[in-house]
């Protein structure tokens, strides 16, 4: 690689209740580049992902993201620099559309001229003052989406973040990833599947049993 | 800490008013909890008002462990909890914020109790509008040691089963204290010793809420 890698992990392990998630895992991921890690259910896409958000500690081994240590570093100011989208939803159900985006923005010091372009940029802008417990499926992924672009963090997480979409959706996210990564950030997406897109070249991590099983760059 | 705690305490606010949780639920259930231990002293103790400090407080106990574990439902969903771990917003400014939402809920709370209490078991108006300081220092101190707990609970299995067992014994000097103060103020007993311990309390577990919330939050 021309770069220091943004992650890097070696041997990495993590326990959850005596359960190992991820049994020895080896990774280094390039600034700017678009991963995809693949692997059937359990196999560790999650936690793969929780553990580089600084959501889960390391058990054993080492680990480095955005040159933070996972083991000895302040796991604080990674989650500052890392912008997480799960499959569950992530946002207050009882809040708008825009007091969501305000509290996220309020967080980071963020102006709130930002929230109107990044609406449109999703294509919400007619959905600001609508409950989010009201959105449909794909709607409420396109407001992760919205919160993630108002963050402007330096690696993306993606849990699984094609389900739901339908085609229009896809494509509007495949050119989403296209544009964040050629600004600069760094993708590590989570799907069942390699990416369907003809134009995204990402690499492909596939998982099994909370190993790295195949790399295909 | 403060911009923090401002931040999180209005989106809990602004939840509680969207989502009317307080208003539909808690306070009718509040309120007939209060109106069945009015039923329960029966008709020979109707006048009596010595009842009423020690009633109002275990109703009060029933309403704020059931607005503490909302208090925490609202950040429980995975994925929220995730996406908002990763603001990395201060945990101390979290804590203040979310006992300060909780205090505010149950001051409005206490307040139709408190009205009720003077309606329903003959309290003295003037012992209840004496006692109002002393009630709202005692509920501050619930809703901090209530978020500390809640933090202490959620999320884990069972929490909702686990959080009464592990409140009361926080609980216990607050409610105490808080019901020998409202005594006192009908004119049974000194009223500053009580105050005291209220006010420790709250300043305890305000403290302790401050400085353990992020270690809670982490585990």
């Amino acid at each position: 690689m021309a770069s220091d890698p943004l992650v890097h992990l070696v041997d990495a392990v993590v326990f959850t209740n005596g359960f190992p998630l991820l049994s020895g895992v080896d990774l280094d991921v390039a600034p700017s580049s678009l991963n995809v890690v693949t692997g059937a259910n359990g196999a560790g896409k999650t936690s793969l992902l929780r553990l580089l958000a600084g959501l889960v500690a390391l058990s054993s081994g080492e680990g480095t993201v955005c040159g933070i240590d996972l083991a000895k570093g302040d796991l604080r100011q990674l989650r500052r620099r890392v912008g997480w989208l799960g499959h569950e939803g992530s946002f207050y159900a009882d809040l708008s559309v825009s007091e969501n985006l305000r509290f996220c923005a309020t967080a980071l010091e963020r102006p709130f001229d930002q929230i109107d372009l990044v609406l449109e940029r999703v294509g919400l802008s007619a959905r600001a003052n609508t409950t989010t417990r009201q959105l449909s499926a794909g709607q409420r992924r396109r407001l992760g989406l919205a919160w993630l672009l108002l963050r402007r963090a330096e690696l993306w997480l993606l849990d699984e973040p094609y389900a739901s979409l339908d085609d229009q959706g896809r494509e509007f996210f495949d050119d989403l990833l296209a544009e964040v990564t050629g600004a600069g950030a760094t993708v590590v997406v989570s799907a069942h599947d390699p990416l369907r897109s003809a134009r995204l070249r990402p690499r492909a991590i596939h998982l099994a049993g909370g190993r790295v099983q195949g790399d295909r760059r | 800490m403060i911009r923090v705690a401002w931040l999180v305490a209005r989106k809990d606010l602004r939840i509680e008013a969207r989502s009317r949780v307080l208003l539909w639920q808690v306070v009718p259930f509040g309120a007939m909890a209060l109106l069945l231990s009015g039923l329960a002293l029966g008709p020979a103790h109707a006048g009596d008002s010595s009842a009423g400090p020690g009633l109002f407080y275990l109703v009060v106990l029933f309403v704020a462990l059931l607005m503490i574990n909302r208090s925490q439902v609202i950040e429980s969903t995975p994925g929220t909890r995730a996406s908002v771990a990763t603001l990395g917003l201060d945990p101390a400014g979290v804590f203040l914020g979310k006992a300060l939402a909780l205090a505010i809920e149950l001051w409005v709370t206490g307040l139709v109790l408190l009205a009720g209490t003077v309606l329903v078991l003959h309290t003295a108006l003037h012992g209840a509008i004496l006692a109002l300081p002393s009630v709202l220092v005692t509920l501050a101190g619930l809703a901090c040691a209530g978020t500390l707990y809640g933090a202490l609970t959620a999320g884990g299995e069972g929490a909702s089963t686990l959080l009464p067992v592990l409140c009361l014994p926080a609980f216990a000097p607050l409610l105490i204290a808080g019901e020998r103060s409202f005594s006192a103020a009908l004119g049974h007993g000194g009223l500053w010793e009580w105050w005291v311990i209220v006010l420790v309390a709250l300043v305890a577990y305000g403290g302790v809420g401050i400085l353990l919330y992020g270690v809670l939050e982490e585990s």
